[in-house]
């Protein structure tokens, strides 16, 4: 009993694991709110140098620059959008992880819901052709031809 | 089904039967066209094409040479701002370039120290040569993010009234300088 409350607990800590950050301790604002939102400002911008990480998980030196610059500009009063715009207007739509809805993007953020669509209209269209006809029912001296096979082999 | 009935469909199911497959000729011509257009998928566009340079201020690396200056670009002339670090490869790489090219062409290069201890950076022009009429250290990188620097080296071509006109990220080859570089120059230096 006390062996498999262990290893439930030993779970459950392994579950509760936190995903691997490359903030440092001295990186951390003492203020536990900007930070916070530092944070979540982090999760939505890229490494420029590792493309698919945030700067948050990125151990790159530029990363480490931005995650300070991104504190700094919170510490000045900036709101969240002024952060994300302000690293904009230097680093272009490539800093954001997730790509603004725009003309440009347009077939990337609807392309899919577009295909899922056309596909599905087309699915539908394809098999409304003709509905199957009803079965006929068997007439009487079929009727009795299926009998007399059946009864052959129970026999 | 009767017989008479399925004889037309035939013609167009074998139609419907190629449709994935002129589908799928199409995607090898979306996906094969990207890779193969030399296009390197890692290369960041600049935002700062045809903006002013930003402004900044940063102070000498050497003692007999000057720093640099947002007030220090678009003095009339087009100039080329460099930035490197002692402690970059392909700084190495490309530094042989701007060597040849200072001792040939008039336009200044100014070099900005990026991230670099001032003795490393004195080291490694003393080692490779100095091609930089102006040398200004970036000891914290603030400047060049402001220039939306991502990787050292990268080359702006700022014209004669402090605009950024052209970023070159990586290192400037001969074959970049000639092909890239001097006819955007040439013609920066026509149209002023």
């Amino acid at each position: 009993m006390m062996r498999r409350f262990a290893v439930v607990m030993l779970l459950a800590a392994m579950l509760r694991a936190l995903p691997a950050y490359a903030v440092t301790p001295n990186e951390m604002l003492a203020d536990p709110v900007l930070e916070a939102r530092a944070r979540v400002i982090s999760q939505e911008l890229r490494c420029l140098v590792c493309q698919n990480e945030t700067i948050d998980d990125s151990n790159a030196d530029l990363a480490h620059d931005l995650r300070v610059l991104v504190r700094e500009r919170l510490k000045a009063g900036d709101t969240d959008a002024q952060v994300i715009q302000y690293l904009r207007a230097r680093y272009g739509d490539y800093v954001l992880l997730k790509p603004p809805i725009e003309p440009a993007t347009w077939i990337l953020w609807y392309g899919p819901a577009a295909v899922l669509l056309i596909a599905g209209t087309a699915l539908v269209l394809f098999r409304r052709r003709g509905p199957l006809p009803a079965p006929v029912p068997l007439n009487d001296a079929e009727r009795l031809r299926l009998n007399a096979l059946l009864d052959e082999d129970a026999s | 089904m009767s017989l008479p009935d399925a004889l037309p469909q035939a013609k167009s199911r074998w139609l419907f039967a190629l449709l994935p497959l002129a589908l799928f000729a199409v995607l090898v011509a979306i996906f094969g066209g990207a890779v193969f257009s030399g296009r390197d998928p890692a290369a960041i566009p600049s935002v700062m094409i045809d903006r002013p340079a930003p402004d900044f201020t940063l102070p000498a690396l050497l003692d007999d040479k000057p720093g640099l200056a947002r007030t220090d670009l678009g003095g009339g002339k087009p100039v080329i701002v460099n930035f490197f670090a002692s402690w970059c490869a392909p700084c190495r790489e490309e530094h042989s370039t701007w060597t040849g090219f200072a001792a040939s062409d008039s336009v200044p290069i100014y070099g900005i120290a990026y991230k670099d201890k001032p003795d490393d950076a004195k080291r490694f022009l003393g080692e490779l040569g100095d091609p930089y009429q102006r040398i200004a250290q970036d000891v914290a990188g603030r400047t060049a993010i402001d220039f939306g620097v991502y990787g050292v080296p990268e080359t702006y071509l700022i014209d004669g009234t402090g605009r950024i006109r052209y970023r070159y990220a990586g290192p400037v080859t001969p074959d970049v300088l000639q092909q890239e570089i001097l006819p955007r120059l040439k013609a920066l230096q026509q149209t002023r």
